[in-house]
Formats: structure tokens, C-alpha cells, sequence
């Protein structure tokens, strides 16, 4: 039975993450996830789960691949700072082909920033901030209903593709509270089980093969012929994992391009617009990675203009604009440093962008 | 008729690709064949550094992975995580453990980890060429201090055995030298004894090999072995700095 309680975002993605299949927890103090980090160490051993509290991002992303590669279902969460110290393990573990759930919960940047809510990562986890050709999948959710069912699923994903898989979600989401559903505790997979599903898994040579979890290939056939392999994976979640929404975007002159907390601003801009006899539509990127491209074949000719409206200098641009194709202008509605715009302030913008093409 | 030696089943039939002369090998060989002897070799997992044994996998018999350069401890911490039972060590460099890796390996040692570590001194970057390490000695010659180690500029040589015997967790602690047959059996009982205090569940152990790096060093094997004699070992004294009565 699904449960609907009134839960904190930080409380709620543990909560989703335990439900779902999460057995190993590692994190580190940073604004604004510390209640997650509080949340698993409280719950993880209640729960048949370990939390681990590390020394710092980099050995919690380490310690996560010791984890993934002994075939457990881990957990990490940061916020920006630290997940950029994690970068050189994520790249690892995708060539490593290890699975593994990993929660941003981002604030303003660059450097240490500011702890006010933020969606400056863009950049940081579409495209990585590791080394080589990786790709990690990543999702951004609006609500803390949506980030519940992201994580839920995120734990069977990673497995499925065995690669890291990533949440992004702004400090706001982190902080504010909604009522929410509960599903239902997934059954806790056993060893024996783990054991067939995941042979490559380091438990020992008796269970009959040797396991070697690795990254180095010195020969650089060996390693092309890797990294091919690794992108057939990518192409085919390139079909498989895009995900989005739209609204009223059938005949709208103005379409906005937004995701996490500004997509709910947005909504409400759109409502105003309407209201003012303006055609305003929304597309509303779920998978920033897979970037969804195609959502922006369904834009009709009398579109007038493209905003791309975020929490930073305008990251996601580049991606809008190559799926936009130079069919329509592009522009940018954003503030950043942790400032979040109301809906006015972005209703206002946007009309005075759209007199200039009217 | 009686078998009186044969191979370590530990050790893979492969030949090594460490230049000749380097005591990599023996280190290898003698936490094989001590994993043997106890019986574990099922249920053993390895972690690798980066350095040149980054490719012990590839000659340990056992399931192994590889580790982000200095970040082995923080692998086995996970690894002990899902396997509570099993053997788990980790295989570092001095540049991997005592330079970018430092922050792990005191962390793993302060919260008892309870696996071992064996750390590979041969007081230079191996893999990347011979450049100056925390463990070089002074006026020692690398192509980072081409004139020698110099105090002022570079601070002492580490002493990580030192170092981690002043923390609670590491239960078990003793410095080796693989520089003589009779060297090499002290370092094998201490091998041992380290993994005992693993299997006992009772802190994190630790075993520092003094090795030689010939290629880097620019010595034949033998004086290399020399070198070491003379110049690690009365920096870096042999001997137990912490041992649990248990396995004494
Ligand atoms: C993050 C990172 N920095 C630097 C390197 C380059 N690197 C490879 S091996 C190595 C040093 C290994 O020396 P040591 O740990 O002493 O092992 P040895 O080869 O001497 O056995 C370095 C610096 C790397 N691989 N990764
Ligand atoms: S470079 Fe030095 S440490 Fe590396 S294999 Fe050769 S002798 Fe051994
Ligand atoms: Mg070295």
C-alpha cells in the first residue's frame, strides 16, 4: 500500500532511494543535503542498509566504487562542490561499468559559491567533469514527488545499464516540503541472487570465476575498442532514457525551455501569459542527458521565440540551440549565485523579449 | 614421491612485467602464498594502485580491482562493506599512499578498517619515471631533484609505519625489507601475522615492504639491493611498531 505523507525533500529522496533498492549509503557534510546525509545514517541500519560517512567527496565516491564493484546497490549524495571532487571516480566507474545512483543537490557556483539553490551543474553533470569520453545519464526533477520516483527507479536502472546514473536536484527541492506518495519497498535482492545477476562481481574466485574490475587498457586498440563498446551503450540510452514534458506548446509563440524548480516557475509564468491572451508553452527537459532533442520537433512554425529561462548564465543554451536548430531565436530569461526569480519578474521579461519579435 | 616446492597457486602462470631486479615480484608472491597457506585464496579481494602494480590483477590469482590513484583504501573500505568476511587487502606505492592517497589511508586506519595494507617503499614514483617522492631519501636523486632531496625545500622523508602506529585503529603495524633471503622470510611472517589480525576482525594492519626500484634508482639489482641496505634501512628501521597480543 502506497503511503501519502508530508515529507522534506532531503528526507524524501532517502526515503525513495531505501524503497528502491538502495543498500549502501556514503556521503559527506555539505549544504543543502545535509538532512539526506542525517536521514541514512538514522535509517540505513534500521533498514537492513549501511551508511558510511567518508573523509571527504573523493573517498565517498571511491568508497561507493568499492561497493558497486562488489555488486551492491550504493548511494551517494553531494552538493556542487563535492560533486565535482568526485569526478574523476564517476569517470572510472562508467569505464568501469559499475552501477551506481548519485544525488546533486546544487547550489551556486563557481568555487565554493553560495548555498542558496542553483542550477549552474548543468554543465558539470551533462557533460562531466571527468576525463575521457563518458556519458552519465541525468535526471532533474521538479517536484519532490517526481525526485521520489526517479530515485525509486534509479537503483534497477543503474543495474540495468551498469552505469552510474544521476539525479539533479536544486537545493530548493533539497529543502522545501510537499505531500507526497510513498511506493512500496521493493524486496531486498539476496547475495545468491546478486551473485547470478552480477557475475563480474568481486566476491571471490570459489563462487567459479575470477573477477577483475578494472579501467587501465594500456594498448590503445584495447582501449578504442572500449570505448566503442561503451558509446553503443550510450547511443542506445540516448533512445531508451529521454524524457520530457510540454504544455500547450501546439500553438505557442512563445516556448520555454526549463527544468527542476524553474519549470514550476515557469508554469505559473505561462499561466499569466495566457491569461494576457498570450500562446505560451512550455518544454520541460526531464533527462538533461539525454538532452531531448526531439521535443523540439513538435514546436509549431508560429513560434515566435525560444527562452531558455535557468539558475545560471544560461548553460542549457547550447543545448536548446542545437535541438533548436536555428529554426527560431533563442534567448535567455535567468539569475544566478542562488537568487531565484519570481514568476513576475520572469512574466515581465518575457514580454518585453517577445515585443521584439511581434 | 614427495613434493618439496611447487608455486603458489596464488600466483597466475605468467611471467611479471617488472623490470628485473624489482622486489614487486617478491611482495606479490609472499601475500599469495601467504592467502594460500591460510586457505583463503576463494575468498580473497584484492585492490590494486596506480603505479607500476597497477597490473598485480593480472598475476594475482585472486578477484582484484583496480583503484583511482591513492584512493585503494577507500575501494577495500567499500569492499569490506558488502563482504564482512572475506580476506581484503589493498596493494599501494609510496607515491600512491604516502603522497595522493595520504588522506585514505590514515582515515582507513583511524576507523579500524578491517583489512590490510601493503605498502610497496622504494622511495620513487615507479611507474611515471623516477621522480621524487614523500619517501625519497635526502640527497637521494630523482628527476625531480636532480641535485638530491634537499630539507629545506622538500621537508624529511615520510615515515608513514611512524605515522599510522599513532593511530588507534591500525592494530597491526611492522616495517619489512625484501633485500635478503632471510629479510624476505621476516617479511613473510609479518605477512602473516597481518592477515591474522584481519581474520581475527581485530583492526586495520598494515606492512611496509622496503623495495627496490633498480630501473629508476639507476643501479644493477644487486646494488640496488645494496643501496637499500645501506641508505632505507637505517632511515626507515625495521621491525613491529604495534601488535595485538592475539597473534603475538
Ligand atoms: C590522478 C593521477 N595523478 C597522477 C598519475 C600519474 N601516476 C601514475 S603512477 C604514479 C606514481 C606511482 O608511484 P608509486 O605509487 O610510488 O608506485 P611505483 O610505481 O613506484 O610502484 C603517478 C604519479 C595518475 N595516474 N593519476
Ligand atoms: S620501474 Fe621500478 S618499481 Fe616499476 S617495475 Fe621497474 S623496477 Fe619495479
Ligand atoms: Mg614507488
Amino acid at each position: 500500500m502506497s503511503e501519502r505523507v508530508l515529507m522534506k525533500g532531503n528526507e524524501a529522496f532517502g526515503e525513495a532511494a531505501i524503497r528502491g533498492g538502495c543498500r549502501y549509503y556514503v556521503g559527506y557534510p555539505i549544504t543543502p543535503q545535509n538532512e539526506l546525509t542525517e536521514f541514512m545514517s538514522r535509517e540505513m541500519s534500521k533498514r537492513g542498509g549501511k551508511f558510511v560517512q567518508a573523509e571527504s567527496e573523493l573517498a565517498s565516491i571511491n568508497m561507493a566504487y568499492g561497493i558497486a564493484a562488489a555488486g551492491g546497490n550504493v548511494f551517494v549524495s553531494s552538493a556542487s562542490p563535492g560533486i565535482a571532487l568526485m569526478q574523476e571516480g564517476l569517470s572510472f566507474i562508467c569505464s568501469a561499468e559499475l552501477p551506481l545512483v548519485a544525488l546533486n543537490v546544487s547550489r551556486g557556483g563557481p568555487g565554493i559559491g553560495g548555498i542558496q539553490p542553483g542550477q549552474a551543474d548543468y554543465n558539470q553533470v551533462t557533460r562531466g567533469g571527468g576525463n575521457g569520453d563518458y556519458h552519465i545519464p541525468v535526471f532533474a526533477p521538479a517536484s519532490i514527488q517526481e525526485s521520489i520516483d526517479m530515485l525509486y527507479d534509479a537503483f534497477s536502472l543503474a543495474d540495468e545499464w551498469r552505469n552510474p546514473i544521476m539525479i539533479l536536484a536544486d537545493g530548493m527541492i533539497g529543502q522545501m516540503m510537499e505531500p507526497v506518495t510513498l511506493p512500496e519497498p521493493k524486496i531486498p535482492v539476496s547475495e545468491a541472487e546478486i551473485a547470478i545477476r552480477k557475475p563480474w562481481a568481486l566476491s571471490g574466485t570459489k563462487k567459479g570465476n575470477r573477477s577483475v574490475v578494472k579501467s587501465l587498457r594500456m594498448q590503445p586498440n584495447d582501449l578504442e575498442k572500449h570505448v566503442e563498446k561503451l558509446f553503443e551503450k550510450y547511443r542506445q540510452a540516448e533512445k531508451e532514457l529521454v524524457k520530457y514534458d510540454t504544455d500547450r506548446i501546439e500553438d505557442a509563440e512563445v516556448v520555454f525551455v526549463s527544468f527542476g524548480t524553474t519549470a514550476r516557475i515557469v508554469s505559473e509564468v505561462i499561466d499569466m501569459l495566457t491569461e494576457d491572451g498570450i500562446k505560451a508553452g512550455l518544454i520541460r527537459p526531464i533527462s538533461l542527458w539525454p538532452f531531448p532533442e526531439e521535443a523540439f520537433s513538435k514546436l509549431n512554425p508560429k513560434t515566435k521565440v525560444v527562452i531558455s529561462a535557468e539558475l545560471n548564465m544560461g548553460q542549457m543554451m547550447t543545448d536548446v540551440k542545437a535541438a533548436v536548430c536555428g529554426r527560431f531565436p533563442v534567448r535567455l530569461i535567468n539569475r544566478t549565485g542562488g537568487i531565484i526569480p519570481t514568476s513576475l519578474e520572469i512574466y515581465e521579461r518575457a514580454k518585453k523579449i517577445l515585443g521584439e519579435y511581434r | 614421491m614427495r613434493t618439496i616446492f611447487e608455486p603458489t597457486k596464488g600466483m597466475l602462470p605468467v611471467d611479471t612485467s617488472y623490470c628485473p631486479g624489482c622486489t614487486h615480484g617478491i611482495a606479490h608472491r609472499l601475500i599469495m602464498e601467504c592467502v594460500e597457506e591460510k586457505g583463503r585464496l576463494g575468498d580473497t579481494l584484492g585492490v590494486s594502485p596506480i603505479g607500476c602494480s597497477v597490473v598485480a590483477h593480472e598475476f594475482m590469482n585472486i578477484d582484484m580491482c583496480e583503484s583511482a590513484h591513492g584512493r585503494a583504501p577507500a575501494v577495500a573500505a567499500g569492499l569490506r562493506r558488502v563482504h564482512p568476511n572475506h580476506l581484503i587487502f589493498t596493494y599501494q606505492g609510496d607515491g600512491d599512499l604516502a603522497s595522493i592517497g595520504a588522506a585514505e589511508i590514515i582515515h582507513a586506519a583511524n576507523r579500524g578498517e578491517k583489512f590490510t595494507t601493503f605498502f610497496i617503499n622504494n622511495a620513487i614514483y615507479g611507474m611515471t619515471g623516477g621522480q621524487m617522492a614523500p619517501t625519497t631519501l635526502i640527497g637521494q636523486k630523482s628527476t625531480t631533484s636532480v641535485e638530491g632531496r634537499k630539507k629545506e625545500v622538500n621537508g624529511m622523508p615520510l615515515r608513514v609505519s611512524e605515522l599510522l602506529a599513532t593511530i588507534d585503529g591500525a592494530v597491526f603495524v611492522e616495517r619489512v625489507a625484501l633485500n635478503s633471503p632471510a629479510n624476505i622470510r621476516k617479511a613473510r611472517r609479518a605477512v602473516m601475522k597481518a592477515l591474522e589480525v584481519q581474520e581475527k576482525g581485530l583492526g586495520f594492519s598494515f606492512v611496509e615492504f622496503l623495495s627496490a626500484c633498480p630501473t629508476n634508482w639507476g643501479y644493477q639489482p644487486i646494488d640496488a639491493l645494496k643501496w637499500l641496505t645501506e641508505n632505507m634501512i637505517p632511515y626507515y628501521p625495521l621491525g613491529n611498531l604495534r601488535c595485538p597480543e592475539e597473534v603475538k
